[in-house]
């Protein structure tokens, strides 16, 4: 049974690894294809739902075709074509919004991780409560509770609505 | 791709959205408060008065008494 553990925990692991890096690499890759580390100081492409027009253009080495095709957008757009529009929209953005918002699997990590991390902490909290605690006051003892309780009845503590209203005191029992 | 869609609507979105949303939140707070006014404030108003309807307060205090829990005056027994 610890085998099966120590491999599903290295499996996820590794998982969450992997999504890391495949999603910087996605980021590195939006830039233009650069390999080195991007200017961060410069206006970067970045497809967002909520900011519809990224800083700058996604594509700025053109190839010949590509500049030409620009050259032609400067003129009245119903001469495009259907695909020529297209790839001028593909030229300045990335993804459409409909790609952006094709859902993935990371929740399924987070979660994962996430219960991983809370029952690590539990773990954490058991060991505690029995190696760090000191031994519990003498006031829990059931006898001195009881004769708490007792006290507080005789102190007729919330009479009307609360704790002494819940105890009948002519039959001398909870009601 | 050479169909044109129809123009969306550009103004009064904000308006449209609370002449709709405006009513049913002033509904809902008016109903939450009636709510609790009659499950809980009407209720506790009419324990209290129960409560003090028969409150002997010297009976309670003298049995409070021989029960031992005051300091300033003791059980008749001690």
């Amino acid at each position: 049974m610890l085998h099966l553990t120590a491999g599903r925990i290295g499996s996820l692991l590794t998982r969450r690894g992997v999504m890391a890096l495949t999603s910087s690499n996605v980021r590195m890759a939006s830039h233009g294809h650069e390999v080195q580390q991007e200017d961060l100081s410069l206006p970067m492409y970045w497809d967002r739902i909520d900011i519809p027009l990224p800083d700058k253009a996604y594509k700025h080495e053109l190839s010949a075709a590509e500049k030409s095709l620009k050259q032609k957008e400067q003129g009245p757009w119903t001469q495009l074509s259907k695909e020529e529009k297209l790839a001028l929209y593909r030229l300045m953005f990335k993804s459409t919004y409909a790609e952006m918002k094709v859902p993935s699997h990371e929740w399924k990590t987070v979660v994962a991780g996430m219960l991983i991390f809370i029952g690590i902490t539990g773990l954490i909290v058991i060991w505690q409560s029995h190696y760090v605690y000191p031994a519990t006051p003498h006031t829990f003892d059931p006898e001195w509770k009881a004769k708490q309780v007792q006290r507080m009845l005789d102190m007729r503590i919330n009479p009307i609505e609360g704790f002494a209203s819940q105890w009948d005191y002519e039959k001398k029992q909870w009601k | 791709m050479t169909m044109s869609l129809p123009k969306p609507v550009m103004r009064g979105l904000l308006s449209k959205r609370l002449r709709f949303h405006l009513p049913i939140a002033f509904t809902l707070s008016v109903v939450a408060a009636a709510v609790f006014k009659y499950t809980v404030t009407e209720p506790r108003k009419q324990a209290y008065a129960d409560f003090y309807k028969q409150y002997d307060a010297m009976k309670e205090f003298n049995a409070m008494k021989e029960a031992g829990i005051f300091e300033s005056v003791r059980p008749s027994g001690e």
